[in-house]
């Protein structure tokens, strides 16, 4: 019963998005960019409605999702960290962040830590090169950050 | 005309032509494997790969068209070790078990891989590992083999414009998949086949029934039955290098004797049962005012798209079964009591054109009192398989008839076939029924042809009938969208999945792309269709005596509660 | 809708008001605090700052005081910045707590705040943002605006020339005219291969049709690149103008500007400007009544580099998987919705304007012979002023590394530069001095690209580097081409068993095979040039490759495999500094007695190199 009152939800505010947009298929990114950004993730529902609204297969949608990475197809943890792995940051130590995310975490980026708590991505440039290397926790800014920094934060969010 | 040099020959052909077929034009055999005329023509594989003199970089041949003075090299050094290292990588990625692979003899990429002398593979790597999808009764989808050409996907989005399948993820990680890497049977996919078709390798193949029919043969108790679609005979001999459009009907009838089945039948004669019942649904539902347009219900794959697509417009299909599973019921029922066969041990083989016919076997509906109209369903290229299988020298049998008592059939039963068969066939009997005469008019060229949408009007008992044809399911769904708008001009229309028909079905011999861009094989299976009919002495269903015995001693009349029970889906 | 002279009667009025902007000596009793919110400062509090500022003014009620929020300054490596003006104080790493003391002594007392000034490279204190050797040999033309006007305030930009240049062309040009200017300017493509925009332009002009449009290609992915982002963020208007003139050119009335999603501040300020624009009537019909209409739209992309690709960008707009089309045809002739496009890159367009209203022969005289104008780089990497640098073409990499970039830090060696991101190459030491244009940077096997340039120590192992590209290219190949698709992989598994030690002697021979061949036989791009960081190491570090093939060793000590991090028990004192730092708890030993590492435990992440005290520790 839940989940059938999620599902309504889902499709119920993707409908809402989709008033924005004409019936054209070169919307589908700009829709799915709204969907994301609302639900945090693209539910199987809003894909759903997407391909009805635009005639467009889900295979393609599904296609379309799985090529561009800043769509998710699930929710990602309470605490995502990101860290930045653009060249200047990369220069910079960052793969010694990302290493120590998945050892701390035991997941790997894209995955979500079993209680839902922490996700990690591995990212392109977050455009602070001036304060590399860096990481993020949601919208926080970590620079110049080292190991043990990056420990310290963690075990912050740990405890919360 | 432009003039350019290939491989140092002077050459000259038509403005717009590309290199790749400049080249075959003149004897010169680029490699490809991405391209597949008109459907799929987007460069990927980087097979076709040619050094174009002045310019930066390689030129696609499959894509670049020529331009006056240019000077192409095919096989300069740079190019042929660029494409050894694309096949290279293509074969490090690539399941090489040719020598149990479904497709062993008839693989694109194994024929390169020959005519380019690949004697190692150089550049080894992780490859891709995806379980097989094996869930559908009619297709089996084998990432693993599969070389990414897309050719699959454009056909299923592009001829067939249903999308089932679409290249899903990037990079190394990108493969052929279906919405949530979802089992074809759990999708939108019909059936239709026409992406093993368009498959190179065997990533796309179908779901092989040939161990349960050899048991079945082999099993003394069961009595086991087979008959063959009117599309099988004129591709069949394909399979054993006979040229495209041959008929191999008596040769086909000989082997299926030889390897064991009890009797073998002629599909043609469920189709003229088809056309009795059709015949009479749309004269009743002209005459009472019933659903109209009405629409055929042979194909499997276009039904399972109306289902899919346009469930509201059901009402508009013909309940009639498919020929196949028509006979297969009268064979359960009317031969076995007549020849004293228990219905039980009977096991019914049908020889097919088609993958979704395995799926329409085990329709729930397709059965009468718990017994299954028809039990398997093998493709020509399983049948094929089968034959040789059986030590069969296929090209030098002598001919043989189809078994009595219900082995006569009428031309009409046989160009079932090709599209706009089925409507030629019913219109044949419709229009003597209306007339209340037999009229000497046989054939109607208009619903003949390579159109995907053939309409025409028939001037019938004082009344007009407007009727259409439509193959492939991109037409289909142009039809079907004027019914549900209610715009729909007609009365009759017959619509096939597969673009051409079944001659052109997904269980057919698999032509290689260069025999498509090159031969029009649809035309030619036609052909020697429509020559089956031309030299039938029966050309009209309700003309064939099998017909009329079968009426007068079970079915009653064509719409007769009994023929309901066998031979319609709504009882 | 604004007249011709209702636009200068803002330009004008606003001019004057502005004034102390760019004048140092302006004859004023007003004072502006600049603070940059460009993505840099942004993310490290500077809101905060401006928040703080205005509420601190407010509380105590001083007059003739504005805080304005502008692009990015440039140097990043000391964000966040504040900036007064008419003066041009320049202060550094300024934190929200600051705003208290600088706006009490220096702006109610007069008195500078001498600990957050900005210290240049030999520690001297700079008074002035131009004093900086960091802007000294800097020439900006396509940043002009950026750190001096408000980019959400559409007056200031038309206060400095902004739409000056859409008047001239709309009102004395025929789009012939415009090309030839922009053709003559010698200006050609920013986003990487240098096409000649007039060039591209007239293409487009000579195709027939009524439909035709203009893209502006901000999908800045090359990481580490970050100029087309801040020219957005600092002067979106700027973009805007450049498209409709070209626009005009070439006889389109529609525009897109693909953008990252992952820029929301840049999309946020082309958001505001366009409204803006719309609203006095620069975009939409009838602009400057002169019967020209054109309009701008946005579009997200949604993370896939390869969409930097002109034709992978086209069927992302169009809303598909960002695949690249075979070329030709090219965009020209058919581009967006098969309709003829003109694809230009962010910093091409930040060009246009200046190029109309300077002209060619300005334009022209800077540069060397075939690169003309200016380029920006987004400076990164182990250099001291990380940040945005706009030279002149044919500066030299040593200018930009030493006179701009202040050299190296923590008194490291330069080993090499980096330039055009995952398509580029790594410029070694001896190429120091080449001129950077376009024809030098591909002569030395690396290109110009969108204008990432890292700069790499002596702890930098090229092997690793080389790894670190094709990685980034693995993961953002798109999937369509066989080469780039198996084979960046191969290239990619090759050079991981080598930085783990795992590597077979062929695999050189191999690597350079695979090479040769993908940026033959790719379809795009991408995988052309992909690559090229291999290519480039090889030519210039192969022995590096040659270590960690046969030795097994890696020169720089940094992939883990192939060192070991040892502490020099007749240096350690035992302090324990390493112990306490290090994030595994693999440093074990008395205090005051030489410490030891576990290596079954270290991760080799270097921190404890780094925190001792007395060098005892090495890789």
């Amino acid at each position: 019963m839940e989940e059938k009152c999620v599902d309504k939800k889902v499709k119920d505010e993707t409908k809402e998005i989709l008033k924005n947009y004409p019936k054209e298929k070169d919307k589908l990114i700009a829709i799915l960019n709204d969907i994301q950004e609302r639900f945090g993730y693209i539910p199987k529902q809003a894909q759903e409605e997407v391909s009805e609204y635009l005639s467009i297969p889900m295979a393609q949608i599904y296609g379309v999702i799985t090529f561009y990475s800043r769509f998710t197809l699930s929710p990602k943890g309470k605490y995502n960290i990101s860290i930045c792995l653009g060249t200047a940051c990369f220069v910079k130590g960052s793969q010694n962040l990302l290493d120590r995310a998945k050892e701390r975490l035991q997941i790997e980026p894209g995955q979500v830590t079993p209680d839902g708590k922490f996700s990690i991505d591995d990212v392109r440039c977050v455009g602070a090169c001036g304060l590399a290397p860096v990481f993020m926790v949601n919208d926080e800014v970590y620079g110049n950050a080292t190991v043990k920094e990056f420990d310290e934060v963690i075990d912050k969010y740990m405890k919360e | 005309m432009v003039n350019l040099k290939i491989d140092g020959k002077e050459i000259s052909v038509e403005e717009g032509t590309t290199i790749l077929e400049a080249a075959r034009q003149n004897g010169i055999d680029i490699p490809t494997l991405c391209f597949l005329k008109d459907i799929n023509e987007v460069g990927d594989c980087r097979m076709c790969i040619v050094e174009v003199e002045g310019r930066r970089g390689f030129a696609t041949s499959c894509i670049q068209k020529v331009e006056e003075g240019m000077n192409v090299s095919t096989t300069s050094n740079a190019v042929i070790e660029a494409r050894k290292t694309v096949l290279d990588l293509i074969l490090s990625n690539h399941h090489r078990d040719c020598l149990t692979c479904n497709r062993n003899g008839n693989c694109e990429l194994q024929a390169i891989a020959e005519k380019l002398h690949v004697d190692n593979v150089q550049f080894e790597g992780e490859k891709t590992q995806k379980p097989i999808d094996d869930k559908s009764p009619s297709i089996v989808r084998d990432a693993n083999k599969c070389i990414l050409c897309r050719r699959c996907v454009s056909t299923c989005k592009k001829v067939q414009e249903i999308g089932a399948i679409d290249c899903v993820n990037r990079g190394f990680e990108s493969c052929i998949s279906t919405s949530y890497d979802s089992s074809l049977n759990d999708v939108n996919c019909t059936f239709c086949g026409q992406c093993i078709e368009a498959c190179p390798t065997a990533a796309l193949r179908e779901k092989e029934n040939i161990q349960d029919v050899w048991r079945k043969i082999r099993d003394k108790e069961a009595y086991v039955v087979v008959q063959t679609a009117p599309a099988v005979r004129v591709a069949l001999g394909e399979e054993f290098g006979m040229p495209i459009g041959t008929n191999v009907t008596g040769k086909m009838v000989t082997a299926l004797k030889r390897i064991g089945f009890d009797k073998v039948f002629d599909t043609n004669t469920g189709a003229d049962l088809t056309i009795m019942e059709e015949a009479n649904e749309f004269i009743e539902r002209l005459k009472n005012n019933g659903v109209l347009p009405m629409i055929t219900s042979c194909s499997p794959g276009w039904v399972r798209f109306a289902e899919q697509n346009f469930p509201e417009n059901m009402e508009h299909l013909s309940s009639c079964k498919s020929p196949h599973q028509m006979f297969g019921a009268i064979i359960k029922s009317y031969f076995a009591e007549k020849y004293n066969v228990p219905k039980e041990k009977i096991c019914t083989v049908s020889v097919m054109p088609c993958v979704a016919k395995k799926y329409e076997c085990t329709r729930p509906e397709m059965e009468v009192d718990g017994i299954r109209d028809v039990d398997y369903v093998i493709t020509t290229r399983e049948l094929a398989k089968m034959i040789k299988q059986a030590n069969i020298n296929f090209v030098d049998l002598e001919d043989t008839n189809f078994d009595q008592p219900m082995g006569e059939a009428s031309g009409a039963g046989a160009i079932f076939g090709t599209t706009g068969g089925v409507m030629e066939a019913a219109v044949r009997t419709a229009v003597d029924t209306l007339e209340g005469k037999s009229i000497d008019k046989v054939e109607y060229k208009e619903v003949r042809g390579e159109k995907g949408i053939k309409e025409a009007v028939l001037n019938v008992a004082g009344k007009e009938i407007k009727i259409a044809v439509a193959s492939g399911l991109a037409n289909a769904r142009k039809i079907m969208e004027q019914i549900k708008e209610g715009k729909s001009p007609y009365h009759f229309i017959e619509i096939m999945a597969c673009p051409g028909g079944c001659v052109m079905g997904g269980g057919q011999p698999i032509k290689n792309s260069k025999t498509r861009a090159t031969v029009d094989v649809a035309q030619l299976r036609k052909n020697a269709i429509y020559t089956i009919d031309e030299k039938s002495t029966i050309r009209k269903s309700h003309e064939n005596p099998v017909m009329k015995q079968l009426y007068e001693e079970f079915l009653e009349k064509p719409g007769s509660h009994i023929a309901h029970k066998y031979l319609h889906v709504s009882k | 809708m604004k007249t011709i002279e209702d636009i200068e009667k803002i330009r004008k009025a606003k001019r004057e008001e502005l004034d102390l902007r760019i004048n140092t000596s302006a004859d004023t009793r007003e004072k502006h605090i600049l603070v940059c919110r460009g993505t840099g400062c942004t993310s490290s509090k500077s809101p905060k700052i401006i928040e703080n500022f205005r509420r601190i003014i407010e509380e105590k009620n001083i007059k003739n005081v504005r805080v304005i929020q502008t692009g990015c300054f440039g140097l990043c490596a000391k964000g966040p910045i504040v900036i007064i003006r008419p003066e041009e104080t320049f202060y550094a790493h300024v934190k929200p707590e600051d705003c208290e003391e600088i706006i009490q002594s220096h702006i109610c007392e007069g008195k500078k705040v001498e600990r957050l000034l900005c210290k240049d490279i030999d520690g001297s204190v700079v008074d002035k943002l131009d004093d900086l050797t960091f802007y000294k040999k800097q020439k900006r033309i396509a940043l002009k605006n950026c750190g001096v006007i408000d980019p959400e305030d559409i007056d200031e930009y038309i206060a400095f020339d902004g739409y000056k240049a859409l008047e001239k062309v709309l009102t004395q040009m025929t789009p012939d005219e415009v090309i030839d200017v922009v053709s003559k300017s010698g200006l050609r493509g920013r986003g990487g291969a240098g096409f000649p925009t007039g060039k591209k332009w007239s293409f487009a002009k000579m195709e027939e049709g009524k439909e035709k449009y203009i893209i502006c290609n901000a999908d800045e992915g090359d990481p580490g690149a970050f100029m087309d982002r801040s020219i957005l963020e600092g002067d979106p208007n700027c973009v805007i103008e450049a498209m409709a003139i070209a626009g005009y050119a070439i006889g389109a009335n529609q525009g897109y500007i693909y953008v990252r999603a992952e820029y929301p501040i840049a999309v946020q300020r082309l958001k505001i400007a366009i409204k803006q624009a719309r609203e006095y009537g620069l975009l939409g019909e009838n602009i400057f009544g002169t019967g020209f209409k054109f309009d701008v739209d946005i579009r997200l992309g949604a993370g896939a580099f390869v969409c930097g690709e002109e034709t992978a960008l086209l069927e992302s707009v169009e809303g598909k998987r960002g695949q690249p089309r075979v070329k030709p045809p090219y965009p020209a002739s058919k581009g967006l919705f098969a309709k003829p496009t003109v694809i230009n890159n962010v910093e091409t367009l930040a060009n246009i304007t200046k190029i109309i209203l300077n002209g060619a022969e300005w334009y022209a005289s800077i540069g060397t012979e075939k690169s003309k104008g200016t380029k920006v780089f987004a400076l990164g990497g182990n250099v001291n002023n990380v940040g945005l640098v706009e030279v002149p073409m044919g500066t030299t990499l040593r200018e930009i590394v030493y006179d701009i970039g202040g050299g190296i830090p923590n008194g490291r060696e330069f080993k090499a530069a980096q330039t055009g991101g995952p398509s580029g190459g790594c410029i070694p030491v001896q190429h120091l001095d080449t001129p950077i244009d376009y024809e030098s940077l591909s002569s030395i096997g690396s290109m110009m690209g969108s204008g990432g340039l890292i700069v790499m120590d002596d702890s930098k192992c090229m092997v690793d580097i080389a790894r670190f590209y094709l990685d980034f290219t693995v993961s953002e190949s798109c999937g369509k081409c066989t080469p780039c698709r198996i084979g960046t992989k191969r290239m990619l598994e090759i050079l991981t068993r080598m930085c783990e030690g795992k590597a077979e002697q062929d695999d050189i021979y191999k690597l350079e095979t695979l090479a040769n061949n993908i940026k033959n036989a790719s379809v795009c791009g991408l995988g052309q040039t992909a690559p090229n960081p291999v290519l480039s190491t090889l030519k210039y570090f192969k022995e590096e490759y040659e270590e960690h093939v046969s030795d097994k060793k890696c020169r720089a000590g940094h992939c883990k495999e192939l060192c070991d991090i040892k502490i020099d028990p007749q240096k350690c004192k035992g302090c324990g500094l390493c112990k306490r730092n290090c994030p595994v708890n693999a440093i074990s030993g008395e205090v005051k007695n030489p410490h030891v590492i576990d290596q079954s435990k270290c991760i080799k992440c270097g921190t404890c190199v780094d925190k001792c005290p007395f060098k005892a520790i090495s890789k």
